[in-house]
């Protein structure tokens, strides 16, 4: 009986997005039911997630499907992750849809596509954090950049053609990199005397990483961090990830900032409780280290003189994961609690702001700062929710990325790792002076005159299109202000997650 | 097969993959580096077959006959198809010339042996011996991605440092499980599948394929 329910469980966030690329199949023009059916597919991995957190939380206990696939309090809240941010951005998918055909810019065809993949997006990402075997586990990742290719040329503009193709070949390197890291922890855990057919499952690596050769596992996780790294838009191969998040369509932005990036770092979490079971001394430390603080210096100096929301959006991810990065090098509990707070609240609030700008290209006609201003007077509704969600993305109250910054911070100088911290900070700040000076003209100036015309008048500015931003920014705030449920869940998932 | 024999043909086949790579960076044609990456598809068939001799069991057979399909067969086919679309056959203008390329060829292959020598050392087989083969094989694919310009030579680079990746699981772990194997080719094709759509269409939009023109998307 309980095998069963366990099975349903691990299952159903599969299944779910599954049938709903399905139906985009079956019905063959992407209207509002297509849409809505992919957002119950996120709302069911929510909803998993909740319940597969209820039953992980506290012990250790985990859910199984043979040894390949296994649901623990840190895929929980991954699946949290997917569900919650994939809400959002399918929810506002369907104003955009809409809108493209209102256009009448896009072929239905290329509309169908569109309503295929995403859903299929969803599905790779969720297979991502329930995999045990770590050849699955890249294996799903790698299923991520062969499905988002096409998303991101939804357009077939020169610009998103040129995205795409710096997107598949950095990626695909990156990945590929990832791969021989793969294969030599397998190798590592064959010489360990781990049978072949479990030497890839994390639930045995984790269990016996002091028993694998340290020479080897050295070079494996150098390569892990540069391969997920890359997905993960840390450097040094971030270059594809500004191109491929002002290319694509809004929610699919949203998605990739918000749920491939971290499901990147997810793959890194895991591989770390490995290699620091494995390695003596600070050397994982040390790598992520320089990887993260040196990602959120260039993205700072790129935010600086951004004149590109959308690509200011984009560096924007760069350095918040990096700050997530940050909190996988210091790996005690409290760090990697916040590190995954971090992760949701920056998923929500990039969702809202990634929906929020496609909503504001399409009124503008322009992704220049330069080009939009006096938001508020024009567009009052939508020029709220943008400007509240550059609010939470800057980590102000009631927000949660104000408590997730502040427990990184607490977690650094625990582990005498302040001055990293005050580096990170310090860039914060700037990246704060920036963005508020160039966000602020957008919002508060003075309208142009004369006023554009707005590309689709009425589409889009439909009653309706910012309610899923103004959902998520409420989530937003609530997770920043009540603590209680997520907290148990999030000590659950960081005892895992630091390899305690 | 005696243990002697197999590692002779063990490196010499590990020898004809890491020349195959090298001449890779010397020659211009595309097409020569087609039929560079055909023979490298052999070479890594024949791999899996003989490690298949040693460690006994079919999986190894199976696998060693998926490559030939695969990177002997489908892949070169694709590219050479994108290649007769395409007008130029020759790399105009790489960023490093061949003189250049060569030494660094000579550089890479002495860091890979650097670097694996905690690889060998972990499990010192004739197998594990040549594995620096598979790492100088990832590091001459990188140099050729990030030194060539046109499409089709970024998309051989690619497959250069994926074989290269291939040749080290084979050789330190004689393979990863049939499985995993499977997804990964699934992938490599499917990437490769993209790629040839995208070149199609960057040849829609700006009529000749040179990546180095596309420079539409920067921080201006």
């Amino acid at each position: 009986m309980s095998g069963a329910v366990e099975t349903l469980l691990v299952v159903a966030p599969l299944v779910a997005p599954l049938l709903a690329c399905l139906a985009a199949r079956v019905i063959r023009e992407p209207n509002q039911t297509v849409g809505w059916t992919t957002v119950s597919a996120a709302a069911v991995i929510v909803g998993d997630g909740i319940v597969a957190a209820t039953r992980t939380v506290g012990d250790s206990s985990t859910l199984d499907v043979g040894s390949v696939l296994r649901v623990d309090a840190l895929s929980a809240v991954m699946l949290i992750v997917i569900g919650s941010v994939g809400v959002v951005a399918t929810w506002a998918s369907i104003g955009f849809v809409d809108a493209e055909r209102a256009s009448g810019e896009v072929a239905g065809r290329d509309l169908r596509r569109y309503a295929t993949l995403v859903p299929a997006f969803l599905a790779a990402m969720v297979l991502a954090v329930v995999a045990n075997n770590l050849g699955l586990l890249w294996a799903a990742i790698e299923a991520t950049t062969i499905v988002t290719a096409f998303l991101v040329g939804h357009r077939r503009t020169r610009g998103s053609v040129e995205a795409t193709w710096k997107y598949v070949i950095i990626c695909s390197v990156g990945i590929a990199l990832a791969y021989l890291g793969t294969i030599l922890v397998y190798y590592a855990a064959r010489q360990a005397g781990i049978p072949a057919d479990s030497a890839l499952d994390w639930s045995q690596l984790s269990v016996h990483a002091g028993d694998l050769d340290a020479g080897v596992m050295r070079i494996a996780f150098a390569l892990l961090v540069l391969g997920y790294g890359t997905k993960a838009g840390m450097i040094p191969l971030h270059s594809w990830l500004p191109d491929a998040h002002s290319q694509a369509p809004a929610p699919v932005s949203a998605l990739m900032s918000g749920v491939l990036l971290p499901v990147a770092v997810y793959a890194l979490i895991r591989f770390r409780v490995i290699a620091v079971g494995s390695l003596e001394g600070s050397y994982a430390r040390n790598l992520l280290l320089v990887v993260a603080l040196t990602s959120i210096a260039l993205a700072t100096a790129l935010i600086i003189a951004q004149q590109d929301y959308k690509r200011l959006l984009a560096y924007s991810s760069i350095e918040h994961m990096g700050l997530v990065v940050i909190g996988l090098a210091i790996g005690t509990p409290l760090a990697i609690a916040a590190s995954l707070l971090h992760i949701l609240g920056h998923g929500l609030g990039k969702a809202v702001l990634f929906c929020g700008a496609g909503q504001v290209l399409v009124h503008e006609g322009t992704t220049r700062i330069a080009g939009v201003r006096g938001l508020l007077t024009r567009r009052p509704v939508l020029a709220a929710t943008f400007g509240a969600g550059f609010v939470a993305l800057l980590g102000l109250p009631p927000f949660s990325l104000f408590v997730s910054e502040l427990g990184l911070a607490r977690a650094a100088t625990a582990d005498g790792l302040g001055w990293v911290i005050a580096i990170a900070m310090a860039l914060l700040v700037v990246v704060f002076v920036a963005v508020a000076a160039q966000v602020t003209p957008m919002i508060l100036g003075a309208p142009p005159s004369p006023v554009p015309d707005p590309a689709v008048p009425d589409a889009a500015a439909a009653p309706g299109s910012t309610a899923p931003l103004v959902v998520g920014l409420l989530v937003l705030a609530a997770l920043g202000t009540v603590s209680w449920p997520l907290d148990q869940l999030l000590d659950s998932a960081s005892l895992i997650g630091s390899g305690r | 097969m005696s243990k002697e024999l197999f590692s002779q043909l063990l490196y010499l086949d590990c020898g004809g993959l890491l020349l195959s790579s090298v001449l890779m960076l010397w020659r211009r044609q595309l097409g020569a580096l087609i039929t560079m990456l055909t023979a490298q598809g052999l070479l890594l068939s024949c791999l899996a077959t003989l490690l298949g001799t040693q460690v006994g069991g079919t999986e190894l057979y199976v696998v060693a006959a998926g490559i030939l399909v695969l990177k002997a067969g489908v892949l070169p086919t694709v590219l050479r198809r994108v290649l007769a679309e395409s007008r130029t056959a020759r790399e105009t203008q790489p960023l490093v010339n061949v003189p250049a390329s060569l030494l660094s060829a000579a550089v890479l292959t002495l860091v890979a042996y650097g670097v694996s020598q905690p690889l060998v050392e972990l499990d010192p087989t004739p197998a594990t011996h040549a594995a620096p083969v598979g790492i100088a094989m990832v590091l001459l694919g990188f140099f050729v991605l990030v030194t060539r310009r046109r499409a089709l030579s970024q998309v051989a680079g690619f497959l250069l440092l994926d074989n290269g990746i291939a040749a080290t699981a084979f050789l330190v772990t004689a393979g990863v499980p049939l499985i995993v194997e499977l997804a990964v080719s699934m992938d490599l094709l499917l990437v490769v599948l993209i790629l040839q759509v995208l070149t199609a269409r960057l040849r829609a939009e700006f009529g000749d394929v040179d990546i180095d023109e596309l420079r539409g998307l920067r921080d201006r």
